[in-house]
């Protein structure tokens, strides 16, 4: 073998028009397209972020205006009890659970691990999603066990001539907004 | 050069090409992760988390360019006559 420079271009051989792929080439070619493709990938995650900001920026200026809207009496329920009514609108339901004499709490009843309806345990005090065993306590509603990354949502009441309202709904993490 | 001097010089930037797309999998695993986790806690109410999420991602997109035109250099480079790199293509 001679140390020749490698021919002109021009110069077609025989096996170059045989073999017309030239793998070192190709291999080039095809690392540069996997790196393109890795960076449109990445440009899209980078586009969701900025998503995530927009919308972010864009919810904080909407304030809901919740309704008020009667749920119960409060002789309805027994201590212990609970009752499973809409809020705020009818495909929302939530439960109503009185927990003493004197206090009545209610949180939203979808779970906020895959929004099966939660029930009340009378018997251990506690709201229990039955898919997957996610528990939540009555006191506010917080995760005390399983795969619920947040707590449920409450809702708002408000006493008044024996009747018992709802009147809006906190979300975790959103207190300081409202 | 000697074409064994052009299969090191092509070996070397095949090399540093795996190299950054390695790198730029590995930067890509962790911009996914923290969309990922930026959406989750955004979502439970850490409203927070968006904008130094962001900020992060952007971070992480320009390593990928950088990387990007990295390789793309060291692909030009062991294709150029005279550095070792096979001719440009006749077109």
């Amino acid at each position: 073998m001679s140390d020749k420079p490698v021919s002109c271009p021009r110069e077609k051989r025989l096996w170059s028009e045989e073999f017309s792929v030239a793998a070192g080439e190709q291999s080039f070619v095809e690392r540069r397209q996997l790196g393109k493709f890795l960076l449109l990938t990445s440009a899209a995650m980078f586009a969701g972020q900025i998503w995530l900001l927009a919308k972010d920026a864009f919810t904080k200026r909407v304030h809901t205006i919740w309704p008020r809207k009667a749920v119960a009496l409060e002789s309805e329920l027994a201590v212990g009890a609970a009752k499973v009514f809409a809020y705020p609108g009818p495909q929302d339901n939530c439960l109503l659970i009185r927990v003493d004499e004197e206090r009545y709490v209610a949180y939203s009843q979808k779970c906020t691990h895959l929004s099966c309806a939660v029930v009340y345990s009378a018997g251990n005090r506690r709201l229990e999603c039955p898919c997957h065993e996610g528990y939540f306590s009555i006191e506010d509603g917080h995760v005390i066990q399983g795969p619920p990354p947040r707590p449920l949502p409450r809702i708002e009441l408000e006493r008044s001539g024996g009747q018992l309202y709802a009147k809006g709904i906190t979300v975790f993490g959103q207190e300081e907004a409202r | 050069m000697t074409p064994e001097g052009r299969s090191a010089a092509r070996k070397r930037a095949a090399r540093a090409m795996d190299g950054a797309t390695i790198l730029l999998i590995v930067l890509l695993i962790v911009q996914i992760w923290l969309l990922m986790a930026s959406v989750e806690s955004w979502l439970a109410g850490h409203r927070g988390v968006a904008l130094p999420a962001a900020l992060m991602s952007g971070a992480l997109f320009c390593g990928c360019v950088g990387l990007v035109m990295l390789a793309h250099r060291a692909g030009r480079t062991a294709r150029t006559p005279g550095t070792g790199g096979a001719p440009p293509p006749s077109s």
